[in-house]
């Protein structure tokens, strides 16, 4: 799989959506292509936070360890973004990602992605852009949920 | 040393003087004779009456006995001499001349070489000697020297007074000489242009010395300033760090400019005087020709002097001014050179300088030491006065452990380096086993006991020698492995002799393993890695072994265990399931993990001209790339990079780290490529220039496909490398059969790393964990095989680099520790040796020494007084005394000092 592939791989990320082809082809050049076989790691619950990845091909679960062992509590695929959290705001990773399957991913490491942030700024727009959509999404099921709480509650 | 130059010189060079003296009167009759003979020739043979009639005879060789007229009354002939007629005379008394010339001649070269060689010994025996006494400075003193300077001493300093040894004495005499037979025979001829010579001479001899005193005093300033400068540049280098992070570097230039504007102005006065002096000492010179041919000329006109005398008494006056003038200038050199020995041998005279006995050479590393340490009384006082220590009475068992705790300031070091008898009391005492420690030899202190400081240092030689550089008390056996000449052995040995050097010898068998308690060489490595894992080197060791290489040649049975390693590796990957993590190098394919010229050279360069971007140049390579019709495919490859990097970067700016990282057209560059690239883009290939083509041409040579995915390495180039890889390697098998060890799957490669050789191939780009997983697979397996102490092995042969520089800080402590440990010494003194360690790693470091040391002591000043609850005994001080004393868990209680120190930490 060449450059291009990935290029075109990133394009289809909505993060990545509205930014020039080649700055995209900038960063595939700069980040690694790294290929994990079925269960292995992409990084473990509680690590610190050096890269984040995109996924190019395959899937991956996200667990959490609970006392009963890890929790499988989501699950990614073709052309997600995981591990941003913890270069962002520098704390832990909050879940293990498991390859399901082969999984072709590359990984942007915090400075590589910083520098791209710094220097482009639409694509630190772009990130707020969908920061703020998952947030706004994440408030609304919040809201439902509490909604669901609520209406459990008086019922 | 003795204060004064001249009889420095007489003590030690006496009968090499007084021989060459001998030659020199031998020389001189014939000289006196080669100044008589052009008066013969012109007088005798060339004008003399007597040939008025061409069949007369005169004597040739006729010897009349010196001074016979005034001793016997009458002429004595000793040899009546051949009767010559006057052309034969003529011949004769030429070729008499020219005989003479010669053997002048061979006396001057043979005394020269004599003087040379006598200059030079002596300059051997005062550099060995001043060298001896930097072995015995005491060590406060040596921490307060400039190393520049005094190297400069020892090197620059003292050279001028070898090429004056050698005249010290025979040049006033074979000058005097020459200089008073000139003056003898002018007087023979005429005493009056005699007396008037004299005259001038005496003149000269008194005005110029007084003249050259200012330079003298000028040349001693010299001396210092430069000796100064010496010491200042080195601080430059040594303090790079601070003037740049300080931006005081222009200060800096200022600070020196003011030095050589000093040095100028002192060697421009020099400059002036001297050429004053030399133009006086002209102008007197020429004045008594002025005279003689003034007066001579009258005294030949009225026929009072014979024309061949005037001739004879310029020849002789042609050669006074010379040996006078070089006298002269011997007595300013005298001046001179007296001056540095003083300058140099002062500097070489410190307080406290060790005796020579205390360091002689000893076969024997003494008596164990027993008993008790009895400290009594014991004080310091540095050279402003200060209490460093004060009445310190404690002891303990030799054997015992002990740590010494105190804060920075409370004398703690100097307890240790005194412990060591590396610095002398100044009041009191420190006994061993009874023995007052400063009577005791350094065979006795340097072997029985061992110390380590804080910022030890490390010898620039390989792990190995650093390891063992404490073994090398005494040579075990000369060792002249090598088929030399015994005669050139013993001369050298007579040589050494005699300038007072010592004869043992560096390339001899100093190493003594059996202090290290390696009885035989099969057990060297187990005591090495026991040692090394005492102070938790073991690992660095080992990864240096990794990286290090071996030659096939000379160690056959590593490179065929390493052989083992690489197939056992390939099994193992496979049945672990992980073999795509290496792509093995393969002679019949083209490895993407692997860049286009490892590609095409297919070997490790054993020649730097074959390695890095030099193999570019290479004709070989050109030609193989030519014939395997691999040109275009490169020329290709490298448009096709230039054109993604100007895509890729253009915009960025140039300090950006990303062309450092990722770039391969640095930032300066890539305007170029993009014209060449806009080039290509309108007109194709065919327009590019040569220029072009080479600076398109390098690109291509470092692309790795598995890594930076550009998809340029296509079938076409595959086939067309492996073509030039085959040529290229016909041609250097041919041309250059050494340059480069080819990549052979069933041979070991002695150019590259033990970790190459069992790799044999490059990890796969892109495959997650593949060099932590290769790496512990490795480890294992090198476990497994029983190779790890082979790895470890090679480690030792690591070279530490200046001071140790190629090492880390903990790595260097841990080294210098090692060295102490494996003499197995009676008493090991630590002075804070792990203080760069973490906390965590001294407290696993300090039970594993006190374990290898077993029932022999250990002193250890901490930094951390924490960790003193490893040792048997705690001795707390403060302000220069001993406080506390006792073990850990009394002294850790409330209201104790130790405990106050513990809690500030």
């Amino acid at each position: 799989m060449s450059i291009e592939q990935e290029v075109e791989a990133l394009k289809s990320i909505p993060l990545f959506a509205n930014i020039e082809p080649s700055r995209l082809k900038l960063m595939a050049f700069a980040s690694e292509r790294l290929v994990f076989k079925q269960g292995q790691e992409l990084f473990h619950q509680g690590d610190a936070g050096d890269a984040a990845y995109i996924l190019i091909d395959g899937d991956a679960d996200v667990s959490v360890d609970t006392d009963a062992g890890a929790l499988v509590v989501a699950s990614f695929g073709k052309n997600d973004f995981v591990g941003e959290i913890a270069i962002l705001c520098d704390v832990p990773r909050t879940a293990t990602i498991t390859a399901k399957s082969e999984l072709i991913t590359l990984k942007i490491t915090k400075e590589l992605f910083f520098n791209m942030v710094m220097d482009f700024p639409e694509m630190g727009v772009e990130v707020m852009r969908v920061l703020a959509q998952r947030l706004e999404h994440t408030t609304s099921r919040l809201t439902e949920a509490r909604n669901a709480l609520r209406e459990k509650g008086s019922a | 040393m003795e204060p004064e130059l001249f009889k420095y010189i007489w003590k030690h060079s006496r009968k090499d003087q007084i021989s060459i003296l001998v030659l020199v009167l031998v020389s001189m009759p014939f000289y006196f004779l080669s100044l008589d003979l052009p008066k013969s020739i012109i007088n005798k043979a060339v004008s003399s009456e007597v040939f008025s009639d061409p069949s007369a005879t005169l004597p040739f060789m006729q010897f009349e006995l010196p001074y016979g007229e005034a001793l016997f009354g009458h002429p004595v002939t000793l040899f009546e001499g051949f009767m010559l007629t006057q052309l034969p005379l003529l011949l004769a008394l030429c070729l008499s001349f020219l005989s003479l010339v010669l053997i002048n001649g061979v006396f001057k070269f043979v005394i020269n070489t004599l003087k040379g060689r006598l200059g030079e010994r002596m300059l051997r025996r005062l550099r060995y000697e001043l060298t001896d006494r930097i072995l015995r400075f005491p060590v406060l003193h040596s921490r307060k020297i400039k190393q520049a300077e005094i190297a400069t001493m020892i090197k620059d300093e003292v050279e001028p007074l070898g090429g004056f040894i050698g005249d010290a004495f025979v040049t006033p005499v074979f000058l005097g000489g020459q200089a008073l037979t000139a003056m003898i025979f002018i007087m023979v001829q005429s005493w009056w242009l005699g007396l008037v010579a004299m005259s001038i001479v005496l003149v000269q001899a008194f005005l110029i010395p007084r003249l050259r005193k200012r330079i003298l005093t000028l040349g001693r300033q010299r001396q210092m300033t430069a000796r100064a400068l010496a010491g200042r540049v080195a601080e430059l280098v040594e303090g790079a760090i601070e003037i740049q992070s300080h931006d005081t570097t222009n200060y800096e230039r200022a600070e020196i400019s003011s030095r050589l504007g000093k040095i100028f102005s002192i060697r421009y006065e020099i400059y002036q005087r001297k050429f004053f002096v030399k133009f006086l000492n002209n102008l007197l010179a020429q004045i008594t020709p002025f005279i003689f041919y003034l007066g001579g000329g009258y005294l030949v006109i009225t026929g009072q002097f014979e024309i061949g005398t005037l001739v004879a008494v310029l020849a002789a006056y042609k050669d006074l001014p010379p040996p006078v003038k070089d006298l002269i200038n011997w007595d300013q050199q005298r001046n001179d050179v007296q001056i540095k020995y003083e300058q140099v041998a002062e500097q070489f005279q410190p307080h406290g300088l060790i005796l020579s006995e205390m360091q002689q050479a000893e076969k024997e590393r003494g008596e164990p030491l027993t008993g008790k340490v009895e400290i009594s009384n014991l004080g310091l006082v540095d050279e402003n006065e200060n209490r460093l220590l004060d009445t310190i009475n404690v002891s303990f068992g030799v054997g015992q452990n002990v740590a010494i705790v105190g804060n920075a300031g409370s004398g703690k070091e100097y307890l240790g380096l005194m412990l060591a008898n590396l610095v002398q009391p100044s009041n009191g005492s420190i006994k061993i086993g009874g023995k007052p420690l400063v009577n005791l030899p350094s065979a006795i202190t340097g072997r029985r006991l061992s110390y380590v400081g804080q910022d030890a240092y490390l010898f620039p030689l390989s792990v190995r020698d650093n390891l063992f550089y404490g073994l090398r008390n005494w040579m075990l056996n000369d060792n002249i492995t090598e088929p030399l000449d015994p005669k050139e052995v013993e001369r050298e040995r007579a040589e050494a002799l005699r300038t007072g050097n010592t004869i043992l010898t560096p390339d001899g068998e100093w190493i003594d393993y059996k202090i290290a308690g390696i009885e035989d060489q099969t057990k060297l490595i187990n005591r090495v890695v026991d040692v090394l894992q005492k102070v938790d080197l073991e690992e660095d060791v080992y990864r240096f072994g990794l990286s290090g290489t071996v030659d096939a040649e000379f160690r056959p049975e590593i490179a065929e265990s390493i052989l083992g390693a690489r197939v056992a590796l390939k099994e193992h990957l496979k049945v672990i399931g992980a073999e795509d993590l290496v792509i093995a190098f393969d002679p019949e394919s083209y490895n993407k993990n692997a860049t286009l010229r490892e590609n095409l050279l297919f070997g490790t360069p054993r020649k730097s001209d074959y390695a890095g971007d030099s193999l570019l140049s290479m004709p070989i390579l050109r030609e193989a790339v030519q014939k395997a019709e691999l040109r275009e495919p490169i020329l290709n490859m490298g448009v096709s990079i230039a054109r993604t990097m100007v895509e890729l970067f253009t915009g960025l700016p140039p300090t950006h780290p990303f062309f450092e990282q990722f770039s391969f057209i640095s930032a300066d560059d890539l305007p170029d490529f993009d014209k060449i690239v806009k080039r290509v883009d309108k007109s194709g290939l065919s327009d590019l220039t040569e220029a072009d083509r080479q600076s398109l041409m390098y690109l291509p040579f470092d692309y790795v496909e598995a890594r930076h995915r550009l998809g340029l390495v296509t079938e076409e180039v595959e086939r067309k490398t492996l073509a030039a890889r085959a040529i290229l390697a016909e041609k250097l098998a041919a041309k250059d059969p050494d340059a480069v060890e080819f990549y052979d799957p069933d041979r070991f490669n002695s150019a590259a790393s033990l970790q190459d050789n069992i790799l044999f191939g490059r990890l796969a780009y892109g495959r997650a964990e593949a060099a932590e997983t290769i790496g512990r697979v490795i480890t294992e397996l090198l476990d497994e095989l029983g190779l790890r102490s082979d790895v470890i092995e090679v480690g030792l042969d690591y070279n530490v680099g200046v001071g140790g520089k190629r090492l880390s800080g903990v790595q260097r402590q841990k080294l210098a520790m090692a060295r102490s440990l494996i003499k197995n010494p009676d008493l090991l003194i630590l002075n804070e040796a792990a203080a760069v360690l973490d906390s965590q790693s001294q407290n696993k470091l300090i039970p594993a020494i006190i374990q290898s040391q077993g029932d022999r002591g250990l002193v250890w000043t901490l930094q951390r007084a924490e960790l003193a609850v490893h040792f048997d005994q705690v001795f707390v001080m403060q302000n220069g005394r001993i406080v506390e004393s006792g073990a850990y868990s009394e002294l850790s209680t409330k209201g104790k000092v130790l405990k106050s120190l513990i809690a500030a930490e």
